[in-house]
């Protein structure tokens, strides 16, 4: 018995503030005109696309003491964009990504809620979790969390603003004109949660919206973040996009989902993926590595190298030789608000072993960076392209991709133009929309309809 | 120039309209108050009348008929959505008017505050401000669990006081994240590699009573510059807040003579707070009732009250008769010192249209008001230069 073809989700990620966007390209617009959003969204509409997903940063990184400057810089307000490009879209889901430390459920719960009203129940909510003292200080509470300890604040986080989304149920507005009730019950909305990091209770001023939560993303990696994943989401933004690593994290927390009384299809992995097309393949393996090399320039190499050393090589040549010197091992990491520094965990063993690849393949620093560093996940002619993530997704490496182009906010336009149509020849991508709600598109229950209930409420 | 200086006109959304049984009148779209299209209709229909912005309302708990507590009524519209939220939705499908969504800043963390209106901003291509309000409720503190507010009888407590101290601090520091990139940052210059002249971010340093907040904002500085401010005042404390921080201040005024005292008052503040040059308006509230024939006005007040079972009491004047007797009062107001008004219109699906379709058009004869929109920025309708920003070199 063969297999039926399991149907490819598809995303836009707006290019972010990490060296894969390549602003220096004569085509790179701008990363803050909504105009730039506008486009990257419709076109991401054109082609079908399950949704848009927007990421977050609520400090500007360092490094060195000093805001880094070689990537790009700055980034609007992900909920406000998000509900302005409610309007110049139809159908295509919304997800952003919000903090859980830095700011409150009964608000982030009220802004999710309005957003899913008013977009006609398009909203997502990547759920990520942080805890350094550096970003704190752009906030009243301020502070920080214990590392042990912010898991536990987005679990409870998330079920409180669960709660929230659940104490209206859809039935209590009248809106009567001739007896005069608008509410059935004085009593909407409310709730009452008492617990290790939030008591609160009273009344959730937004009645249940269409999707009567919004689809919860999650983006952890560590063993707490793929089990909070297992138990309360939707879905995961993961980093496996390659076929045997996509397909062991595929397996490990797929198997995770009977505990917690949940079935196979209640959560989709979808990785973030790269892509370089060209008219053939030998064209695109050309331009993948131009862009390489137009997302490591020497000042990028040099500041990369920093996140291993720890150390200010600023006076090294980025064309010349890897420092002499061991990296710096001390707990004062050079590098402030910047997940992947924490990837280094044993930086004299990443030193050793890179020095020894760059004295046998000739390299300078530069070359060290952009051969180390990540290759764009597809490359090749769209038909290969095409191939290549459809049996991806037929192996189980995935349930479909984040796709996220190096140019603003063109990136996603020949992909859109000549890979979608050939996934759609192939019988394995919609041709048309055929729900109205984002979970519609990504196949998932409406939590009243949902089997069973969930871990986090 | 017309001997008769313009005058400028704001709308105040919220609900169906601001009489409590607006939502039976058979023109009131109660089950639609959740949708985009509403609120987009009743923008339109503002924008129609050239009006310089519109207010959404918003709070951080249920609408309520105690300013201070909750109510377990059911026959009132409760439930709404995020008004900066709504501003945004709307933005793309308006071009000229104004979007002031409320915020409520007592719970809120001005870093999100700040960031959020710039992109409101940015997605209306200038013509985003903010309407701050404290909250005194203390069932609305339990919302969030981080504090207690005690229990008060009346907003002329020394909590109030400090609600206000801790709102001028918290716009300060959403100030200064606007100013924290100057215009010319982001350099994108190749031969360096550098996106920006990071010597053109500046760490706001804010250290206040209640917070601290280190910056800069991770939003460059919208398309204003500053956005506008714009505050709700009935008597001093919150009018030191207007006079130190706002744009726009919404007053209550009884009649001429009492605007009069509110606007000497507040100048005066103004010059305590050294900002005797920079332009403020201050704005008269009044809630409208309009038809036509005085009679009908007021005889649709008096049967929505009937349908209340209430007369209705507002913080504002309530004003029942047609658009030339408001657009008398408006001036009789204007001469006293006002330079504009919010309009709070009773019933939204009758009122509305009366004001743009009715006020606007006796105004415009009286050559109090535009005959077309004289500037593609808020701060441009209202009069208020794109302001230089605080930390660049001189």
């Amino acid at each position: 018995m063969t297999k039926p073809l399991k149907q490819i989700h598809l995303a836009a990620h707006f290019p972010g503030v990490n060296n894969t966007t390549v602003w220096s390209d004569p085509e790179a617009g701008s990363h803050i005109e909504f105009s730039s959003f506008a486009h990257f969204a419709r076109t991401a509409e054109r082609a079908k696309f399950d949704f848009l997903f927007l990421a977050e940063g609520l400090r500007l990184r360092e490094q060195g003491g000093k805001i880094y400057d070689l990537d790009v810089v700055g980034r609007p307000d992900t909920f406000t964009v998000l509900a302005a490009l409610a309007a110049v879209t139809e159908h295509l889901g919304l997800t952003g990504t919000i903090n859980s430390t830095f700011n409150e459920p009964y608000e982030v719960a009220r802004q999710f809620a309005s957003l899913d009203h008013l977009s006609g129940g398009r909203s997502a909510w990547n759920v990520v979790t942080s805890w350094d003292a550096f970003t704190g200080e752009n906030f009243r509470r301020g502070g920080f969390l214990p590392q042990d300890e912010r898991y536990s604040r987005a679990k409870e986080f998330l079920a409180t603003a669960t709660e929230l989304f659940d104490s209206w149920h859809g039935d209590e507005i009248v809106a009567d004109q001739e007896t005069g009730t608008f509410l059935r019950d004085a009593k909407a909305g409310a709730f009452v949660h008492t617990g290790q990091h939030f008591d609160i209770h009273g009344q959730f001023n937004v009645p249940r919206s269409p999707q009567g939560r919004p689809v919860i993303f999650q983006a952890g990696d560590s063993e707490e973040g793929r089990e909070f994943a297992a138990s309360a989401a939707d879905a995961i933004f993961s980093r496996y996009a390659a076929l045997k690593e996509g397909q062991a994290f595929y397996t490990d927390v797929k198997n995770r989902l009977a505990k917690h009384g949940r079935g196979h299809g209640d959560l989709l992995i979808l990785p973030a993926a790269t892509f370089a097309l060209g008219d053939t393949d030998a064209e695109a393996e050309e331009l993948a590595k131009e862009v390489r090399r137009q997302q490591v320039s020497g000042a990028t190499a040099l500041k990369h190298l920093e996140f291993v050393w720890n150390r200010d090589l600023s006076s090294y040549d980025p064309e010349g030789p890897l420092p002499d010197i061991d990296p710096d091992v001390s707990d004062n990491h050079i590098s402030k608000g910047r997940a992947q520094v924490r990837m280094y965990r044993d930086p004299l063993a990443i030193a050793r072993e890179w020095r020894e690849l760059a004295a046998a393949n000739k390299w300078s620093i530069r070359d060290l960076v952009i051969n180390t560093g990540n290759r764009q996940t597809f490359v090749g002619s769209p038909e290969t392209v095409a191939r290549t993530i459809n049996e991806y997704v037929q192996a189980d490496a995935s349930d479909g991709f984040i796709l996220v182009p190096h140019i603003t906010p063109t990136g996603l336009d020949t992909f859109a133009d000549k890979v979608v149509p050939l996934l759609q020849e192939q019988g394995v991508f919609r041709t048309e929309y055929e729900g109205t709600t984002l979970r519609d598109h990504l196949g998932l229950a409406h939590p009243d309809h949902a089997r069973g209930e969930r871990a986090a409420s | 120039m017309s001997p008769s200086s313009p005058l400028h006109l704001a709308v105040a959304l919220d609900g169906t309209g601001w009489h409590p049984a607006s939502w039976r009148e058979p023109v009131a779209r109660p089950r639609e108050l959740f949708t985009a299209a509403y609120w987009a209709d009743l923008v339109a229909e503002a924008e129609r009348g050239l009006l310089d912005f519109v207010t959404f309302e918003d709070g951080l708990g249920l609408q309520s008929s105690h300013h201070l507590a909750p109510d377990d009524r059911t026959d009132q519209v409760r439930g709404r959505v995020d008004a900066v939220l709504l501003a945004a939705r709307i933005a793309p499908l308006t071009r000229h008017i104004g979007l002031v969504p409320t915020a409520v800043v007592t719970h809120t963390e001005p870093f999100h505050l700040s960031k959020a209106i710039a992109t409101l901003d940015y997605v209306s291509t200038g013509r985003a401000g903010v309407r701050v309000q404290i909250t005194a409720r203390p069932h609305e503190a339990d919302h969030f669990g981080r504090r207690t507010i005690p229990r008060i009888e009346a907003y002329d407590s020394p909590v109030v006081t400090d609600l206000f101290d801790e709102a001028a601090d918290y716009v300060e520091v959403v100030r200064r994240l606007w100013d924290s990139w100057e215009d010319d940052a982001e350099i994108r210059d190749a031969a360096t590699g550098r996106f920006i002249d990071r010597d053109k971010l500046h760490y706001i340093d804010f250290e206040g009573r209640h917070f601290s907040v280190k910056g800069p904002s991770i939003t460059p500085r919208p398309p204003q510059g500053q956005p506008l401010v714009t505050a709700l005042a009935h008597q001093t404390v919150p009018y030191r807040l207007v006079a130190r921080q706002a744009d726009v201040g919404y007053v209550t005024p009884r009649d001429a003579e009492h605007a009069r005292e509110i606007v000497a008052e507040i100048r005066a503040e103004q010059g305590t707070a050294g900002r005797a040059q920079e332009p403020l308006h201050v704005f008269g509230d009044l809630v409208v009732f309009l038809d036509d024939d005085p009679a009908a006005a007021t005889a649709r007040r008096e049967r929505l009250d009937e349908a209340a079972g209430e007369p209705y009491e507002s913080d504002a004047r309530i004003f029942a008769g047609t658009p030339a007797q408001l657009a008398d009062l408006l001036q009789e107001l204007q001469a006293a010192g006002l330079t504009g008004f919010r309009l709070r219109p009773a019933v939204l699906g009758h009122d509305l249209p009366a004001i743009t379709r009715g006020l606007v058009p006796e105004l415009q004869r009286r050559d109090a008001f535009r005959q077309a929109y004289e500037a593609d920025t808020l701060r441009g309708l209202l009069g208020l230069a794109r302001p230089a920003n605080r930390y660049a070199a001189a």
